[in-house]
């Protein structure tokens, strides 16, 4: 039966998102009760591997041209699932220790993500817009969960009105679009595509309410606080998994939606490209607070994000989905080793000065957390240098050389922030004598898991970047039909 | 295609001209001459009691939220039932789903104790 094909092309969304329903139930009958956390687990290793096996499985549309599945869709299901479930994974013994470990969590994570699903996997501009304020309604909830303390309801609120704000610009741009095409189905709007005024400044609009959700640096200001006012681990969920959903459904946004030759799309993405590299990387340098400075780190890798979209080749393309599933695990990886760090000490030792001693006094967590910003720095031997290097490689071989030297200087002044937490842990004396508690056996092997991938796409990426190519090459300059 | 708009260009240029010049004309040609009970508040002709901006209990948005939530159901029922016999089985399945979502979220709220009024006992 149709119906039913139908929905089995979305049966990772379909999975999560009954989970997040029973999780509901459950919370209502048995308040907070433990078993929540191990539902959620089940139900995103589930999906995980069901996305898995979709990325060797057959592509097309399903729902009426609504959603498209397999390929890149289900990539960025696999990166979403996956990033989700790690975040999970660290999230429960960081919540207990915290005192926030509410049932509600989990719901509004197997929500949003069910949300990020369905970005991953639009073909039409109604489901983008469903997808992004499913995903982007539950993260505004989850930014405020710490309620008691002044950063959480600043984060929530921050966030909820400007993420409202920038809603309304992607509307807008859509609203224009269907206005100068009289279509909302992606593939019918490239072929209707024109120069014309309508048509340009819906593109355009569009594009703006992209920037601000994957924090591009116009329109970056609230990703530092929302990050800092977020419990830790939710932070690492906020910028990872929701900032691959809003890549993925960019990326269907600037190959397939907006044709080249109707306006210098290329030239936009270069100029926010650059912008987001060097003021990212720069206030990176001054920050004390490590989530802040996360943050700001977040923010840069946004802007290397955008020079593979600048790109604007199947090259480039590729490269961003490899560094999408990069900067997933190994920033996962840096917000748990905080997470772990600070949920001994209350909320308040967030501080860089803070590390002092701890690689001595924790060696396995300090090695760990020196791996992952070794890989967010781009030094050989971890996946974020082999994400960059595909990164540039593909900004250099479309022509881009100068977005390409100031993508490397800016990685270049990057390796000061990221070294200094190191510098605090290894070369300096701890200050006072911090008691520090051992973790679980979950939080422990989740970061472990996250070390080794990081290390082993780091060494061995070959086989990953060959499918990753695969999506883009023959039948994909048919799918987007450019008139 | 930019031609098709004119007439909304053209009301929404009436509508601000006429909006203006009616303001305009009343504060030209209207008296002003303002007293205390005039500048005060009106509520219904009684004497203002209290502040303007008092709090109100949480409940009452919660049954407002609640109330949107059903609104948009019946917004989104009562076109399907009326098309329903042209478009078929599937879609009873998918009201149907619809239904369960907002059920649950009833479901809810009632237990989170959205409709005991008295505060203290609040769960959520």
């Amino acid at each position: 039966m149709n119906y039913l094909h139908d929905l089995s092309t979305f049966l990772p969304g379909i999975i999560v998102g009954v989970a997040g329903l029973i999780v509901v139930l459950i919370d209502c009958y048995k308040d907070d009760y433990k078993g929540i956390v191990g539902l959620t687990i089940a139900s995103l290793t589930a999906a995980l591997a069901i996305s898995i096996m979709d990325l060797f499985g057959p592509t097309g549309e399903s729902f009426y041209g609504m959603i498209s599945y397999g390929g890149v869709a289900a990539f960025g299901n696999t990166v979403i699932l996956f990033g989700t479930l790690f975040c999970v994974l660290i999230s429960y013994e960081y919540l207990e220790a915290i005192d926030h470990n509410f049932g509600e969590v989990y719901a509004m994570i197997l929500f949003a993500t069910t949300g990020m699903l369905g970005l991953a996997s639009a073909n039409n501009l109604v489901m983008i817009f469903l997808g992004l304020e499913t995903m982007s309604i539950c993260l505004y909830v989850l930014a405020g969960i710490i309620k008691e303390r002044k950063t959480g309801a600043e984060a929530a609120l921050k966030y909820f009105l400007l993420g409202a704000f920038s809603t309304g610009f992607l509307l807008y741009g859509m609203a224009l679009l269907y206005g100068a095409t009289g279509s909302l189905d992606i593939q019918e709007i490239a072929q209707a595509a024109s120069s014309d005024l309508l048509f340009v400044a819906g593109g355009g609009l569009l594009l703006v309410g992209f920037f601000f959700k994957v924090s591009a640096v116009p329109f970056h200001m609230w990703t530092p606080d929302v990050y800092e006012g977020t419990p830790t681990t939710l932070t690492a969920y906020m910028s990872t998994a929701s900032k691959s959903a809003a890549f993925i459904a960019f990326i269907t946004i600037v190959s397939r939606l907006l044709p080249e030759g109707t306006a210098d799309w290329s030239q936009v993405l270069q100029v926010i490209a650059i912008a987001t590299m060097i003021l990212g990387n720069i206030i990176a340098l001054v920050q004390d607070n490590i989530k802040r400075m996360l943050a700001y780190s977040s923010i840069a890798h946004a802007g290397y994000l955008l020079v593979g979209l600048a790109a604007a080749t199947p090259e480039g393309y590729s490269a961003v989905l490899y560094y999408l599933l990069a900067y997933t695990i190994m920033n996962i990886g840096a917000f748990g080793v905080v997470a772990y760090y600070e949920r001994q000490h209350g909320l308040d030792l967030l501080d860089i000065n803070n590390y002092a001693g701890l690689g001595f006094k924790r060696p396995m967590m300090a090695v760990m957390l020196s791996i992952f910003l070794f890989s967010l720095a781009g030094i050989p031997g971890f996946v974020g240098f082999v994400g960059k290097y595909y990164v540039f490689a593909a900004a250099i071989h479309a022509d881009l050389i100068g977005l390409a030297i100031v993508g490397v200087l800016a990685s270049a002044a990057s390796v000061y922030y990221y070294l200094r937490p190191m510098v605090f842990m290894y070369m300096r004396e701890a200050h006072k004598d911090i008691p520090l508690v051992k973790s679980g056996w979950m939080f422990k092997g989740s970061l472990i898991v996250l070390t080794i991938l990081t290390i082993y796409f780091g060494i061995a990426p070959a086989d990953l970047s060959h499918l990753l190519s695969s999506y883009y090459s023959g039948d994909w300059i048919a799918q987007t039909l450019i008139p | 295609m930019l031609e098709n708009y004119l007439p909304i260009v053209i009301l929404a240029v009436i509508a601000l001209v006429l909006a203006i010049l009616l303001m305009t004309l009343s504060r030209v040609l209207g008296p002003f001459r303002p007293n205390k009970n005039k500048l005060s508040p009106y509520e219904s002709g009684m004497d203002p009691v209290g502040e303007a901006d008092e709090r109100y209990s949480i409940s009452f948005y919660l049954v407002a939220m609640a109330f949107i939530v059903f609104d948009i159901e019946v917004v989104f029922l009562y076109p399907w039932t009326v098309q329903y016999l042209d478009a078929g089985v599937g879609t009873l399945v998918s009201m149907i789903i619809f239904i369960l979502e907002l059920f649950v979220g009833l479901v809810y709220l009632i237990k989170k104790g959205m409709l005991d009024w008295d505060i203290d006992q609040f769960k959520l």
